[in-house]
């Protein structure tokens, strides 16, 4: 297990190089000039300009450039960000609460949906359940998650008025980040009405992030399951006399879920991607919408140690997965 | 009263090309005891029609027959619920590929206290001594430690006495062997073959041994159906079917067989066993028959007689002798 865990801590190595190689040159090939962006509509002198340029190093060549960078990330240290003047890695970590709670408010909606829904999808293959529910998800995979969330907008906070616009919590509520989690922060204060205001604030963005993942495990889990049901076990299964649920659920589901803990591994990429999108058009205050404000003002620092950051926890998430695996699939546990 | 009782079976599947008889009119009759060796080629319905008893067959099958009787029930309306009683417990089946048979996912302990508690309601306690004890009765070295092991830590021979461990875990009144030793290699299938005959002599069930081997069939059986495109040819005591074969098909099957070797096919019989699309009239044999004449092919042959080992043949072999014994 420690041998597993060495190899795949290795395999990061080249990953993380080329996380700070492509962070680094992919802000600053965008047009536009973090300096001029400061100085805003009032514009500088050429002197200032220059006197800025040399304080933040954009002098020097870019080599030289992306080498100072490097020092500091192996040292630990992200930079300060230009805007805020505060460091990357405390702002990250400050915002990163309210993406993760999202994003696994999203996971968990997608798996405790999408599990069972493939499951009778391949147990009643091709009867009306089936096709109605690969018909939907072939549309909630391609929907455009932009347009969805407005469409959402829309009918539950417009016409219905169900649920709020954005944010995370109502703003009549104020207490102290203890965990970072506004679900559990907003239990703890024990102030009424807190928790189910924040459950409500929660509940679109959710459904907006997670109705891909929803549709693409809804449709492996049913691949995985179809494949599992005509194997020689199954069979076997039957042939004891076990009712069609133990069959089903235990002897079946148990092995369909390898591929399906896969694909769930890599959903945490698209998640992620689908949750800068998603933050920013619920005005949710997470590294999402920290992300695209910092693209907006060429904040270099922030970008790179941001996307860097992001990708640390992507790998961390499929090491993860990894083990997890391993737990499920006896194959791969003794070897 | 006969445990099994079998008359004019026969399964039509729905394919996307239309319907196919995989077995046509498939008949058998057991006792208490009994070891029928049900012979025949690849693709013959061997497989096909235990399934159909078992209720293991999937839902593009259609099951038709005049009597199905196991152990005074009718399988033909059985519901699901109580077939499921019966399955596993009165009457258990093992397979031909015990590498797939097998869960991947749980050590084979898991599987077979499985179904000691769901037939028998035993406690954790007695379900452990139990399997131990099938362990040991079948064969299986260190059974303590080999109840933790995953299927695939162990080699075929050992998987299939795991399953075989299964199959008689609830002291089955009929047990089910699919070309159990096929997937094997030529050593275990001897040791399989001896630990489902003794096994048989110790508890006195009747066993189904489906084979395409006569080889296998020599040694073990008492009574011998020969399966053909889906239909039952002949059926004899293994002594007579050996020395006075009435079907061609069974002749020309024994003819293959001088070496005695484990051939998996029949080099000696041109052809193969008719699929969904070159099923001819008359005779399903008749393409491959050494003794086929026009009636064969137009005239479909009546099921000879007892004396006849109720050959399906207009010309069945070996009567004279018969006659003269
Ligand atoms: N689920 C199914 N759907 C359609 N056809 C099937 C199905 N299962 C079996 N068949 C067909 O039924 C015929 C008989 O198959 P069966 O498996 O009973 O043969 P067998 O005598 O057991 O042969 P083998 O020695 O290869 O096991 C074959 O032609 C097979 O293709
Ligand atoms: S009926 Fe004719 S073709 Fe068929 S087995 Fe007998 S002799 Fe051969
Ligand atoms: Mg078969």
């Amino acid at each position: 297990m420690l041998n597993f865990l060495l190899s795949r801590l290795l395999t990061f190595v080249p990953t993380f190089i080329g996380v700070t190689l492509i962070s680094f040159s992919f802000i600053r090939v965008l047009p536009g000039d973090p300096i001029i962006v400061m100085a805003g509509e009032r514009g500088m002198s050429e002197e200032r300009y220059a006197e800025l340029q040399a304080q933040f190093g954009f002098d020097r060549p870019l080599l030289v450039q992306y080498w100072d960078y490097m020092t500091g990330v192996l040292q630990g240290d992200l930079g300060n960000s230009f805007v805020t003047k505060k460091p990357v890695f405390d702002e990250f970590f400050a915002l990163f609460p309210a993406t993760l709670e999202l994003s696994i408010c999203a996971m968990i909606f997608a798996v405790v949906l999408g599990l069972p829904a493939g499951v009778i999808a391949a147990i009643n293959r091709g009867k009306l359940f089936d096709r109605t529910l690969m018909s939907t998800a072939l549309v909630g995979y391609s929907m455009p998650i932009f347009w969805w969330a407005l469409l959402m907008i829309i009918v539950f906070s417009g016409w219905l008025g169900w649920t709020p616009v954005s944010g995370r919590i109502s703003l009549i509520y104020f207490f102290d980040d203890v965990t970072g989690f506004m679900l559990i922060d907003s239990l703890l204060s024990g102030q009424k009405g807190a928790f189910s205001s924040a459950v409500n604030h929660l509940i679109l963005p959710t459904i907006v992030l997670g109705t891909i993942p929803l549709a693409v495990i809804a449709r492996q889990t049913r691949s995985a399951m179809l494949e599992v049901l005509s194997e020689d076990y199954i069979r076997t299964a039957r042939a004891k006399g076990l009712p069609p649920s133990r069959v089903t659920y235990i002897h079946a589901l148990r092995n369909a879920l390898i591929p399906v803990v896969t694909v769930i591994g890599l959903l945490v990429g698209t998640l992620l991607a689908g949750a800068i999108l998603t933050e920013t058009i619920f005005s949710w205050p997470g590294i999402g919408k920290w992300m695209v404000d910092s693209i907006y003002r060429r904040d270099y620092p922030v970008v790179q140690g941001g996307l860097l950051l992001i990708a640390v926890m992507v790998m961390i998430v499929n090491l993860t997965v990894d083990v997890l695996y391993g737990f499920i699939n006896p194959k791969i546990r003794k070897s | 009263m006969a445990l099994l009782e079998v008359r004019n079976l026969s399964v039509d599947f729905a394919t996307t090309s239309g319907t196919f008889r995989a077995v046509d009119g498939f008949d058998l009759t057991l006792d208490k005891g009994d070891i029928t060796a049900v012979v025949g080629e690849s693709g013959s319905g061997k497989s096909v029609a235990f399934l159909a008893m078992m209720g293991l067959l999937p839902w593009t099958a259609t099951i038709t027959s005049d009597q199905l009787t196991f152990d005074g029930n009718d399988l033909r309306g059985i519901s699901p619920r109580k077939r499921r009683q019966i399955i596993g417990k009165d009457m258990s089946m093992i397979f031909q590929e015990p590498m797939t048979s097998l869960n991947p996912c749980y050590t084979v302990g898991f599987q077979i206290k499985e179904a000691l508690r769901i037939h028998l309601g035993m406690d954790r306690k007695e379900r452990h001594a139990r399997a131990i004890e099938l362990f040991e009765q079948v064969g299986i070295p260190a059974p303590e430690t080999r109840l933790s092991a995953f299927p695939h830590q162990m080699s075929g021979g050992m998987n299939q006495r795991v399953m075989i461990a299964m199959a008689i875990a609830c002291k089955p009144k009929l047990l089910i062997a699919d070309e159990p030793t096929t997937a094997l290699d030529v050593t275990i299938q001897a040791q399989i073959l001896e630990l489902l005959t003794s096994l048989q002599e110790e508890t006195g069930m009747a066993l189904v041994l489906i084979t395409h081997d006569m080889g296998v069939v020599a040694e073990t059986a008492e009574r011998v159906s020969v399966q053909y495109a889906g239909q039952k040819v002949e059926m004899q005591d293994v002594r007579s079917l050996f020395a006075t074969p009435h079907h061609p098909y069974t002749a020309a099957l024994l003819a293959a067989l001088p070496e005695r070797a484990t051939t998996k096919h029949l080099p000696t019989i041109p052809g193969v066993v008719p699929g969904q699309f070159d099923r001819p009239a008359g005779c399903l044999f008749s393409p491959r028959c050494a003794h086929a004449d026009e009636r064969c092919r137009t005239v479909a042959p009546p099921v000879g007689g007892p004396e006849l080992g109720f050959a399906r043949c207009h010309y069945p072999l070996n009567v004279a002798q018969e006659e003269s014994v």
